[in-house]
């Protein structure tokens, strides 16, 4: 049976959940004009940097493990990335489709900067297709299909150094699908001691993902569930690549911090977040921060209520059984679990309110009553 | 589902024909239903002409093929009540791979006039295809906005529908062409290999209408293409496929790759999108055994699709199943 959502009704539900969960960033994005642009064209194009040319014009991407071989005059599964006569092209690069400024919390990073702005923006286009997905009318879409800007990695430093944000976001939809223009932002921003951080779905190559890592201060990754299932029916990725990422940025000493979107009855089994914990412990250390945070209905799952407040709790609980020091709870504003917690006295280091610093006890980045060191980017 | 839509569905398959696109009520006291799944397959070699083709000789193919996919019935009656003087008609083409790999313009030019001699007035004709500059990359002329002449534009000039479409795999947005401007479409795609999804016809020239066809590639299109052909909005609008065959492609699809390219000097043509594909597929298989190419099963992307669009019923495809008409073959 063909289902059809109105999509006023959609935006009305979209941003009422966004209120009351806290999440802001639906109503705050521009809505994407589908009715107007131009086609970006290769002329607006800018050559990819990872892929490999094949026999009869064809290529390979070698960005994120999907490695598409896209055909002359075709585009890979992002979307944003076009075949010309054998050259891949990036037709997002400069030309952001919206840019906002958020506090850092949003993100979520909670051990970076607290209580920073974050100068974000995003291309349109994504590597996979959550059926979740909060941001699908960018995500989803290809860049004649909404209004982008003409702005530089240049330009974007700058923007940010002229408001004194001393960080830049790439975020929203995905980044890795933008990763040139990214990783000239990130590197514009470090000319300007400007920070850049990637708040992604940890779905791309090692050699790009190492490349990004020698500008980027701090990494989020969206750990959308810990089975394969799942990654395949629910985000039309993989598990293990995404796994493979988080063990590099550790290897090569970023910052990074996981957000697991509970997802009722579809990953929030006590065993999968057993073995999730766990392999964190393991592979991650047990000071990596982890943020379990609440699904609201939107785009193709609207048949799911939003996640109990008794189902993240029991998940924290549960990581917090594990061994992990830094285990939130989000898109509950308010709640104790946003709180940052020092692990050997137990005091309440960091408190939060959503998006708000309410107290920041932390003295360089440790807890003033035992002096124990608190992970994380703090000054 | 309405109740005006309840009642044409169940004499639909009241009357057997269930896979068909259902045309006005009074299509049929005026001319002969056309067998289930039925296939016309037209080759003209005399359609060559200098380097170019001979419109004459699309003009006379058309109108023997749409005459024997309704029973030998008078072509013009059939044009008229498949497309009431009333509707806007869409002609969705091909255009992605450029102008030598494109719905020839010559064949689009020939089916506008037999709408327009069915009383369809040019300024209600459009064609439309994913981009503007993929329509002037093969030969059309843009008109967006002129209404006293045929329209021509791309889903980039008319926008989508603000509604998510949702069909098994498939969430789309889909193009304001389809869902608002036309009240009929005929779709022509080309015959051609594809390398991802097997062969690209005439469930695959859908891909076209939506915002997101990179999303739909995987598993060799299966059960995308399938999912996206089974929408409402496309089967209730779709109501003549025509196959550009005049020239074909079995290899190294989509892009035009002239090395496998072959003259075929045909045109296909059938209601059914799913039987259509299914003669399609094994019209490419034959040519590709012909000159020592693998079967599309063993180059690793056999068009399971088709058969997935059949067993959801949609359409025919059981090649023993489908009446395969021939003419000139």
């Amino acid at each position: 049976m063909n289902k059809t959502y109105d999509a006023e009704r959609r935006l009305f539900i979209k941003n009422c959940a966004a209120v009351s969960g806290g999440s802001l960033l639906a109503s705050l994005l521009p809505a994407p004009d589908l009715f107007a642009a131009a086609s970006p064209g290769v002329d607006r194009a800018f050559e990819a940097r990872w892929y490999e040319k094949l026999p009869y014009k064809k290529v390979k991407c070698k960005l994120c493990p999907r490695e598409c071989v896209v055909d002359d005059r075709e585009r890979g599964y992002c979307g944003v990335r076009e075949n010309w006569d054998g050259v891949y092209y990036s037709l997002v690069y400069s030309h952001p489709c919206t840019y906002h400024i958020d506090p850092i919390e949003k993100k979520p990073l909670f051990h970076f900067l607290p209580g920073a702005a974050a100068f974000s923006l995003a291309t349109v286009g994504c590597n996979v297709d959550c059926k979740f997905c909060q941001n699908w009318q960018i995500s989803q879409t290809r860049p004649e299909q909404v209004d982008n800007f003409d702005l530089s990695p240049k330009e974007i430093a700058e923007m940010a150094r002229t408001d004194r944000i001393p960080v830049i976001a790439c975020t929203y939809s995905e980044p890795v699908v933008f990763s040139e223009y990214m990783h000239d932002i990130a590197r514009e921003g470090n000319d300007r001691n400007i920070r850049s951080v990637m708040i992604s779905n940890g779905y791309i190559q090692e050699a790009p993902m190492r490349e990004l890592a020698k500008v980027l201060t701090a990494v989020k990754i969206d750990l959308k569930a810990f089975t394969e299932k799942y990654y395949r029916e629910i985000v039309a990725g993989e598990l293990k690549p995404v796994l493979d990422t988080l063990v590099l940025l550790r290897k090569l000493g970023i910052w990074t911090e996981i957000v697991y979107l509970m997802v009722p009855t579809l990953n929030d089994s006590d065993r999968e977040l057993k073995q999730l914990s766990v392999w964190i412990a393991r592979n991650l250390g047990k000071d990596m921060p982890v943020h379990f945070t609440r699904f609201y209905p939107q785009y193709r799952m609207q048949n799911l209520p939003p996640t109990p407040l008794k189902t993240l709790e029991r998940a924290r609980d549960i990581a917090l059984g594990e061994g992990l020091h830094y285990v939130y709870v989000g898109n509950v504003p308010g709640h104790a679990g946003e709180n940052t917690y020092c692990p050997n006295c137990q005091k309440a280091l960091i408190r939060r309110k959503g998006f708000l610093i309410m107290e920041n006890r932390l003295e360089n980045g440790k807890c003033p009553d035992c002096g124990a060191s608190i992970p994380g980017i703090w000054t | 589902m309405n109740r005006r839509d309840f009642i044409l569905n169940s004499l639909k398959i009241g009357a057997g024909f269930s896979f068909l696109p259902f045309p006005d009520k009074n299509v049929f006291s005026l001319i002969s239903a056309p067998v289930n799944s039925r296939v016309v397959e037209i080759v003209n070699p005399a359609v060559r002409k200098s380097g170019s083709f001979n419109a004459a000789v699309i003009s006379r193919m058309l109108d023997e093929g749409i005459s024997q996919l309704y029973g030998n019935e008078n072509p013009r009656t059939v044009w008229k009540n498949l497309f009431p003087a009333h509707h806007t008609v869409g002609i969705k083409v091909n255009c992605l791979s450029g102008k030598h790999g494109a719905s020839h313009t010559m064949l689009v030019e020939a089916v506008i006039e037999k709408l327009r001699r069915a009383g369809i007035p040019p300024g209600s004709i459009i064609i439309w295809d994913r981009l503007d500059r993929d329509l002037e990359n093969a030969g059309f002329s843009l008109n967006r906005t002129n209404k006293n002449k045929v329209r021509c534009f791309g889903n980039d000039t008319a926008g989508f529908d603000r509604k998510l479409y949702m069909n098994g795999s498939v969430a789309s947005l889909v193009s304001r062409t389809l869902t608002q401007f036309c009240d009929s479409v005929i779709n022509i795609p080309v015959l051609k290999d594809h390398g991802i999804v097997g062969i690209t016809l005439s469930m695959k020239n859908f891909f076209g209408a939506i915002h997101n066809p990179n999303k739909y590639h995987a598993s060799a299109g299966n059960p995308f293409v399938a999912d996206l052909y089974e929408m409402d909005i496309i089967r209730r609008k779709s109501r003549l496929i025509i196959c550009d065959a005049l020239d074909a492609q079995h290899e190294g699809g989509p892009p035009f790759k002239p090395q496998w390219v072959w003259p075929m000097n045909g045109l296909l043509l059938a209601l059914d999108g799913v039987a259509l594909d299914r003669v399609g597929w094994e019209i490419i298989e034959r040519k590709r055994a012909e000159t020592g190419f693998p079967p599309l099963e063993k180059a690793g992307r056999k068009p399971e699709y088709i058969l997935t669009a059949g067993q959801k019923g949609i359409g025919q495809s059981q090649l023993d199943e489908i009446e395969w008409v021939k003419s000139g073959v």
